[in-house]
């Protein structure tokens, strides 16, 4: 007979059966059986200075690792706090298990003090979700909460456990099944819609490859590489897809949509065959529906079938685990002979010429200036220090269009980003669940003026710790994506975007122990940053760069992404004040 | 035109919520909504009478069928399907109209199931709609107060169910720390 003990033991019996080493959380009154348990368990806790950055720091972990990140908060305000991450989990599809404690069972429902109702709360902003009153149903229940994280489409999904659950005495009690009847994983794909799959894109003149974050979740990307260099077609990765593709590959045409390349967006539009896989079309990338791939018959393959149709009517629906059908389509084109229409072969010579053609003339190329730090030269020299190899853990706004544009990355799980939900915050917290993950890697955090300063609490986890995450902050003084929709929208109407007050950064990391440098020659700019990566230990960079810049090519909200504008219209005034 | 939508569900704290959910988040007024508990105690069968976009129906049943605790979700709406409602009525009569009302409710099938010198309760069970001529027949006759059960529906046609076999755990495998 196992040992007796109480539910909080219980409950890290359970994550460590699961192979949890470390979960990010933050305690309170009904956890704390939660945290005397912890006490003497080599399951590590990291505390956070922020329930929200708990569940981003989750995230950081499962995306830099394809493993299930764990956070923990309390009742009441710990749970509310968590839930902006869930939801980011939830649109990136990144597989998270939050434990929240609850108020007893017979105070649920009496207004007791933190009560909140979790359960309902984290509905709508998770996979799924438990409330576990019983202690019998502890370790069941936590069990089928990483299975469902993980399998199928991942997300993340809450287990909302009360007090005296926590409390009560009980033995584990090992679950050898999880039996969950109506749990559909689509795994294999139709072997015959693969099949005319594979004939159409034999036959496509002008095919064109659309990847996603569904690659990388799928643990893909060595069938897509095998994929595209077999079939020899030009390849564009979303935002939620950089890395999937190595950067550096010679078909990749970088990512489509709002801020994609010219030659991504041009490709897409003129495509005859488009094999989307592990997408969702998302208004982003696709731009107005009705203008987006008008001549192409798309191929879609997604293991949510909730997915596939949803925006675009494909005409090779394919549910399954894009792994396999990768692997089943590589296996069926190296089976069949090569297309040897001679008209195929010579519309797609012609086809990668217009490709070429549309890459050259306006590629994303970094902008430098003598006096003042653009934007684009930081990411061309972070991109430069890292070599498609480190980890960049984003925020969100111009920087995060930037470095999408022109940070390689040659391998999955390097770009962390909050693809879905845009969550600014998102990026200081991500980079500490990334360098937990990865001990020995270089991770960047690379966050915006205004988003830094929605994490700065984090410093202290960072320096408690001792990460040697490094820090940058393009700073441009402003909300700089909501600057730049202003500008070119609102006639320059700025209003609630400016950031005049920033933080001395070195006074600022100095506080919480460790270095930090404030630049704005772009002469500095490269010494710095290599000062930064040689310094042992955390390193805040705060890069003062041009304000006024804007993220080109930008597609306009409700044009069709071929309508691009390349750059300003005018020369723009820098707005005084 | 109404969507009429058929689920099987897990009998589970929070499953109605989850189906509801997918349509209270777009908005969408339930007309009527039916769950109970089938002859597996634990499974429920859910009817749902809601007015949907056309454009967004299979969207909508895509979702439902992606929920953990949603075994099948199945529009009814075109398929061969039987729909049925029960509603009860309780009317004040005189005694001039008792007869009548009787006779009425005899015409749509409805059964007293209490009578008083103050009028009667009757029920009738049947397509929602003659449902509709029943209670505005009965209104004619006097006063009355009205509950329905909203819609049951079941298909005429087996729908395959797909079910997922139970999955071993990796903590059976993996190391106790
Ligand atoms: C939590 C949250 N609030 C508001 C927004 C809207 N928003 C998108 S980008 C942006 C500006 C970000 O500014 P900054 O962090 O300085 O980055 P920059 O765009 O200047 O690079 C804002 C406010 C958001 N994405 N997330
Ligand atoms: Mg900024």
């Amino acid at each position: 007979m196992s040992t007796l003990m109480n539910g909080a033991r219980m409950l890290l019996e359970c994550l460590a059966r699961e192979g949890v080493e470390c979960i990010f959380g933050y305690p309170g009154g009904v956890t704390l059986p939660l945290y005397d348990a912890l006490y003497e368990h080599p399951i590590r806790h990291v505390l956070v200075r922020h329930e929200e950055n708990a569940a981003f720091a989750a995230e950081g972990f499962a995306r830099a690792t394809g493993k299930v990140g764990v956070c923990c908060a309390t009742s009441g305000p710990g749970a509310t706090n968590l839930t902006t991450g869930l939801v980011d989990a939830m649109m990136d599809s990144i597989p998270i298990v939050a434990i929240t404690g609850q108020v007893s069972s017979r105070l649920i429902g009496s207004d007791a003090f933190q009560e909140a109702d979790t359960f309902g709360i984290t509905r709508s902003c998770t996979k799924h979700n438990y409330l576990v009153k019983r202690l019998e149903d502890l370790a069941q229940t936590v069990h089928e909460a990483f299975y469902v994280a993980a399998t199928g489409r991942p997300g993340p999904v809450l287990v909302d456990i009360t007090k005296d659950v926590l409390q009560g005495q009980g033995h584990y009690q090992p679950v050898t099944a999880i039996h969950l009847p109506g749990y559909k994983v689509f795994t294999e794909g139709h072997t015959g819609q693969i099949r005319r799959a594979a004939q159409m894109i034999q036959e496509a003149e002008r095919p064109l490859v659309y990847a996603g974050g569904g690659i990388i979740a799928a643990g893909a990307a060595a069938e897509l590489r095998e994929f595209v260099e077999r079939i020899d077609a030009p390849a564009v990765t979303t935002l939620m897809g950089l890395g999937a593709l190595p950067s550096e590959h010679p078909n990749f045409i970088s990512m489509p949509g709002m801020h994609g390349s010219y030659a991504a967006n041009m490709a897409m539009t003129e495509s005859d065959v488009l094999i989307a896989l592990g997408v969702r079309f998302d208004d982003r990338v696709t731009g107005r529906l009705a203008a987006f791939a008008p001549h192409a018959k798309v191929i879609h393959v997604d293991i949510d079938p909730a997915e596939i149709g949803k925006n675009r009517a494909p005409d090779v629906p394919i549910v399954g685990d894009v792994k396999r059908v990768l692997a089943k389509l590589n296996k069926l084109l190296a089976e069949s002979p090569e297309s040897t229409s001679e008209t195929v072969t010579a519309a797609r010579r012609a086809w990668w010429r217009r490709v070429r053609a549309w890459k050259e003339e306006h590629p994303l190329r970094p902008v430098t200036s003598e006096t003042e730090i653009k934007p684009q030269h930081l990411m061309a020299e972070i991109d430069r220090l890292s070599g498609g190899e480190a980890i960049v853990a984003s925020d969100v706004g111009q920087h995060q269009m930037w470095a999408a544009q022109l940070v390689r990355f040659n391998a999955p799980r390097l770009w962390l980003n909050s693809g879905g939900l845009g969550s600014m915050g998102f990026g200081l917290p991500a980079a500490i669940g990334a360098q937990f993950a990865r001990p020995g890697k270089l991770v960047f955090a690379l966050v915006g003026d205004g988003g830094f300063q929605m994490s700065i609490p984090e410093l202290g986890t960072i320096s408690s710790n001792g990460l040697p995450i490094k820090i940058v902050v393009m700073n441009n003084g402003y909300l700089g994506m909501v600057r730049q929709w202003q500008e070119l929208f609102y006639n320059n109407r700025l209003c609630a975007v400016e950031l005049d007050c920033f933080p001395d950064a070195a006074k600022l990391a100095g506080a919480y122990g460790f270095t930090g440098r404030t630049i704005e020659s772009p002469r500095e700019l490269r010494a710095a940053l290599e000062e930064a990566v040689s310094t042992p230990g955390p390193y805040l960079l705060n890069v003062k760069v041009s304000p006024s810049e804007c993220v080109y090519p930008m597609v306009p909200a409700g044009a069709g992404i071929h309508e691009m504008v390349l750059g300003p219209p005018q020369p723009v005034a820098v707005p005084s004040r | 035109m109404m969507q009429v939508i058929s689920l099987l569900l897990e009998n589970k704290p929070g499953a109605l919520m989850r189906v509801t959910g997918l349509l209270t988040q777009r908005g969408y007024n339930i007309e009527s909504l039916t769950v109970a508990r089938t002859h597996d105690p634990e499974l429920s069968r859910m009817t749902i009478v809601v007015d949907v976009d056309a454009a967004l129906r299979q969207q909508v049943i895509k979702q439902m069928n992606r929920l953990i605790n949603v075994l099948q979700a199945t529009d009814l709406t075109d398929l061969p399907a039987v729909v049925r409602e029960l509603v009860l009525v309780r009317i004040r009569t005189t005694m001039e109209s008792r007869t009548a009302v009787l006779k009425e409710a005899e015409i749509f099938g409805g059964r007293v199931v209490d009578s008083s010198t103050e009028g009667y309760a009757i029920e009738a069970t049947g397509d929602p709609e003659k449902l509709n001529e029943f209670v505005d027949v009965m209104r004619s006759y006097g006063e009355i107060e009205v509950t329905r059960s909203g819609a049951l529906a079941i298909g005429l046609e087996a729908k395959k169910l797909r079910l997922q076999p139970p999955v071993p755990t990796k903590a059976v495998t993996a190391q106790k720390v």
